[in-house]
């Protein structure tokens, strides 16, 4: 073997790994003592109003009333969010896989289009969308005799328009990785349930799902860990609001760090926030295991 | 009408009311984007401008700087776009076929560091990059982008099925490994290039915290970020900031619907594992 071959490979991965090395393991590392000072504005002046303060911040943000509405707010946002998705996602996928569906490719790509489009620019879409004066939404259901809702200005309705905007957004993602796992299941088993005499209804049930079953699975838990992260749809929406109705945890994260400049807290929050992460991953892939789907 | 009319106009009305959905909010976008200032806010509300005007559109781009805008986010996400192809490609081949000390500890380890969420590096990514006097510059957002560990799983993944005959073929012949690589397995690698190519834009492109956080003046504003400051004004222009939404979105939707084949590839190889 030359000695060139050797070394190439460290020489081929150099550069990912400098860039990963110092844009994101360093920090990561780098976080953890962060979230142990109390990093605030005056360090960020001079380092040596810097103090180191154990675990102080972690005590400060469990005793934060704050963070466990915000926590709340986003753990409402995934409870809810997450099923819907993935049942939309599921249902959509049914129905374009079906072999009755016709312009499958074109209702493939229009279903999908939410999912690359700005999130920026689609939530001020729908920011309009549900205006309470001027919004065609109430302007709809206006024509059916129901009165003009206040969707993000009312704080028990601000959260479930955040919902339904993330539903609209987001399911085509499950749906195409659904749609890849209903056609790895082979025909066969349809046609022999068929002459069996099964219903449509029965195979969906006995074959269709169980099949489905560790597909769904994997969307479910990219979708919960995506959640987790609700920042931008809050940031532009409602901004947090009415009454920190939408405020989530990572909102909170970035309030604290980049608008206090308590980057020691932040810190803490964002550590915080994966552990939770991590919990609910852990309960989803328990209930799965339990199933076989893990 | 027998049953089976009935349940395929069931399939397809439902499809088709779905459709209408998902689609709605973006031709309304188109639309109110053409109506002349104030138009929108009206009782009942319109669904096509009466008078079809490009008014808003001149106006974002000579009064608000919506071509600084869009320029900016051409440059950070062509520049990431860039930087990400050469650094995972080359990661990803040599993770896939060179055979190097420590390459699967390695490659364990980036898998491992795939859960750790982004957010938790900010605060000190944020005083890093302070360091470094790239705040509120084009470089603040484009190098922590420069490689990920998710592309470079992508291109092992597909580099994998590269046969080793090729290359140790091209290695009696006496080529070198960087030559091997730009000669033999780029032109193999194609359509994870494409894949890869298309992700990473549209990634960097719809991206919002980071930048949100390093841009800290409107100088260097990407099209997001410029459309979440608009939008958070008191009292925002509607008419204009659906033309401001449709510049924002409309360049990736067609860069999407050119290369969908290979984006949804890439959903797909990284649905997986991640």
């Amino acid at each position: 073997m030359r000695p060139g071959r050797r070394i190439a490979g460290w020489v081929f991965i150099a550069p990912a790994l400098i860039v990963i090395g110092v844009f994101f393991l360093l920090p990561v590392l780098l976080a953890v003592g962060l979230s142990l000072t109390d990093f605030d504005i005056y360090a960020l002046a001079s380092l040596r109003n810097l103090q180191f303060v154990g675990l102080d911040n972690y005590l400060a943000v469990l005793r934060m009333g704050l963070f466990w509405r915000a926590l709340g707010n986003t753990l409402y946002f995934v409870v809810v969010g997450v099923p819907l998705s993935i049942g939309a996602a599921l249902g959509a996928a049914l129905l374009v896989h079906s072999r009755l569906a016709r312009c499958r490719g074109f209702f493939r790509v229009a279903l999908f289009t939410p999912v690359v489009t700005n999130l920026i620019a689609v939530a001020v879409i729908w920011k309009y969308l549900f205006q309470t004066r001027y919004g065609i939404v109430n302007f709809v259901l206006g024509r059916f005799g129901v009165h003009p809702v206040d969707w993000l200005g009312d704080p028990h309705m601000a959260m479930p328009t955040i919902i339904l905007f993330a539903l609209w957004k987001n399911f085509g993602y499950a749906m195409i990785i659904v749609l890849a796992g209903l056609q790895a299941i082979p025909d066969e088993l349809y046609e022999a349930a068929r002459l069996d005499g099964a219903s449509a209804w029965r195979q969906l049930r006995h074959i269709t799902l169980p099949l489905l079953g560790p597909t769904l699975m994997t969307v479910g838990l990219l979708t919960m860990v995506g959640y987790f992260q609700l920042f931008a749809e809050p940031y532009v929406m409602t901004e947090g609001g009415p009454l920190q109705s939408t405020l989530s945890v990572l909102y909170l994260m970035y309030n604290q760090g980049f608008d206090w400049w308590n980057l020691g807290l932040a810190s803490a929050i964002a550590f915080v926030l994966f552990v939770f992460t991590l919990a609910a991953t852990g309960l989803l892939v328990r209930a799965g295991r339990r199933k076989g789907w893990v | 009408m027998n049953r089976a009319r009935a349940a395929a106009w069931t399939v397809n009305g439902l499809l088709a009311v779905l459709a209408l959905v998902t689609l709605f909010p973006l031709l309304w976008m188109l639309s109110v984007s053409l109506m002349p200032q104030g138009s929108a806010s009206t009782f009942p509300p319109p669904l096509l401008p009466a008078h079809p005007t490009l008014a808003n559109y001149r106006t974002l781009f000579v009064a608000a700087d919506l071509g600084r805008y869009l320029l900016n986010s051409l440059i950070v996400s062509g520049g990431i776009t860039l930087g990400a192809l050469v650094c995972n490609l080359l990661a990803g081949y040599a993770f896939a076929k060179l055979r190097f000390a420590g390459r699967d500890r390695v490659f364990g380890l980036l898998l491992a560091a795939l859960v750790i969420p982004s957010q938790v590096a900010m605060m000190p990514l944020f005083l890093l990059v302070r360091e470094l006097h790239i705040v509120d510059s084009y470089a603040g957002v484009i190098l922590p982008a420069l490689a990920s560990i998710f592309g470079i799983y992508l291109v092992r993944q597909y580099a994998r099925a590269i046969p080793d005959e090729m290359l140790e073929a091209a290695r009696i012949d006496g080529a070198g490994e960087l030559r091997i690589f730009l000669r033999v397995v780029l032109p193999l690698l194609k359509p994870i290039i494409l894949t890869l190519t298309i992700l990473t834009f549209l990634t960097a492109w719809n991206d919002f915290m980071w930048p949100l956080i390093v841009l800290t003046g409107n100088h260097h504003f990407t099209l997001p970020i410029a459309l979440a400051s608009l939008a958070r004004e008191h009292n925002p222009d509607v008419e204009m900031l659906m033309a401001g939404s449709v510049v924002t979105v409309v360049p990736v939707l067609l860069l999407f619907l050119l290369l969908q084949r290979y984006y949804i590839q890439g959903l797909l190889l990284g649905s997986v594992k991640r």
